[in-house]
């Protein structure tokens, strides 16, 4: 089992900025993340939107921040584990057991929750009866494109991941779009490309419509839609994709014994502790009087929690507070000296 | 203070007054409106706040910027009177709107 000074749940900015500021306390730290790169939220809803109140920042984008802050935190080394959520914790002495649905296991006095809404999985579609043919014809995502060749494929979605594999998977498969409005939003290019395929009879297109039922028993046979004017079309289908984005789902954090309010954590505004010793909460995840789920909020909340997991990780230093300016000791964890 | 009226979409409902200036999706999570979650915190981000607006007012609303349609799109079951609640923000002009919870927001 790994020991660690810290593990932190969720790479968005404010597990990243924890890591930078248990980093300039001396304090190591794994990050454990259920997708598969950094940035959180900033990286996953909001890449291109420009952010413009991150202090002496005027402007940004959710991944120029992102890519910021990995470059801010660089001289830590930290280890990242990515794909893998955060299923138990548990208590063992004066320290806290962290357990991935990978079965990983780490030993720790500290445990920074930086989880934002939850974790991220695909939003999935509707329908009661589609349900039992995920995972064998029904698909969030791809991860085997070999799978989906010489089938009749039937991809929803409007934006980006259903056109960019409409147009990848045209060559190997029959495919039909289907998209609740006329328009879709995609890059120029992909648009264009899609267009002429449909003009050459390559992908068929459907729209404005509905997903309305499954046929099927062991595999999926066809699928209905249901157009805006009521109108129902059968389209023989083996293989549904469906690309709605990605939902936040709180998971197993709930079942950690931590105070909860709806779907966030009550920690003290002082140094941002759970109801549980060694176990903080900080960002958009945790929930204070007055608590305004801003990144600049959770770089604070960061900021002092790490003091408090210094203590819990050094029992017998004294902290002391220092400034990066002045600091030797600070300058040297930086690679600066 | 404008009324707003909640309906879960069992039929059951809730009348709020709420401040001019919030918008219909704070009007809810301030009131503990079930039905809403807004898990982006109103940053056109997630469509967890998704509501169908009674017809009649369709037209009294401004017009939904592209980066709401979008957003739409991924909303559970969206229909022609969707709209992300985030993005009502509620005025005099809006005093006794009606606004209908989908059956689940993801």
């Amino acid at each position: 089992m790994k020991k660690t000074d810290a593990v932190i749940i969720g790479a968005g900015p404010v597990g990243l900025f924890a890591i930078h500021q248990l980093g300039l306390k001396g304090l190591k730290a794994i990050v454990i993340d259920n997708l598969d790169r950094a940035g959180g939220q900033c990286i996953e809803l909001y890449p291109d939107k420009p952010i413009y109140d991150i202090p002496a920042v005027p402007e940004c984008t959710g991944e120029e921040l992102t890519k910021n802050l990995l470059e801010q935190i660089k001289p830590f080394n930290t280890e990242f584990i990515f794909n893998e959520r955060v299923e138990e914790v548990r208590q063992d002495k004066d320290k806290w057991i962290v357990k991935t649905n990978k079965n990983n296991e780490f030993s720790t006095p500290n445990i920074i929750i930086a989880g934002g809404v939850g974790s991220f999985e695909p939003r999935k579609l509707s329908l009661k009866e589609i349900e039992k043919f995920e995972g064998k014809s029904l698909f969030y995502a791809v991860k085997n494109k070999e799978e989906l060749k010489n089938k009749k494929i039937s991809i929803f979605g409007g934006g980006d991941s259903a056109l960019d594999w409409a147009l990848e998977l045209s060559n190997l498969s029959k495919i039909t779009l289907i998209h609740r409005r006329d328009e879709f939003r995609g890059a120029p290019h992909t648009l264009s490309e899609i267009k002429k395929l449909e003009n050459e009879g390559k992908i068929s297109i459907k729209t404005p419509c509905q997903l309305e039922s499954v046929e099927g028993n062991e595999s999926i046979k066809s699928i209905s839609v249901k157009f805006d004017d009521g109108k129902v079309e059968k389209i023989n289908t083996d293989i549904i994709l469906s690309f709605f984005g990605l939902v936040m789902k709180l998971g197993p954090i709930a079942d950690w014994g931590l105070n909860m309010d709806k779907k966030t954590i009550e920690v003290n505004s002082q140094n941002f502790e759970t109801n549980k010793k060694g176990i903080f909460a900080i960002g958009d995840i945790c929930n204070y009087p007055g608590k305004l789920k801003l990144i600049l909020s959770g770089f604070h909340e960061a900021a002092l929690a790490s003091v408090d997991c210094f203590k819990r990780a050094r029992p017998d230093e004294k902290y002391r507070f220092e400034f990066t300016t002045a600091s030797k000791t600070i300058q040297e964890r930086l690679g600066k000296k | 203070m404008p009324k707003i009226t909640y309906q879960d979409n069992k039929g059951n409902s809730k009348t709020i007054d709420v401040e001019n200036g919030l918008t219909v999706m704070e009007g809810a999570i301030q009131n503990d409106i079930p039905g809403i979650d807004a898990d982006c915190g109103g940053s056109m981000a997630c469509a967890t706040c998704h509501v169908y607006v009674e017809e009649k007012w369709l037209d009294k609303l401004s017009k939904p910027e592209e980066a709401e349609i979008d957003m739409i799109d991924m909303a559970f079951e969206p229909k022609k009177n969707s709209r992300l609640s985030c993005q009502l923000i509620v005025s005099d002009e809006l005093d006794g709107l009606k606004v209908t919870t989908p059956s689940q927001q993801s």
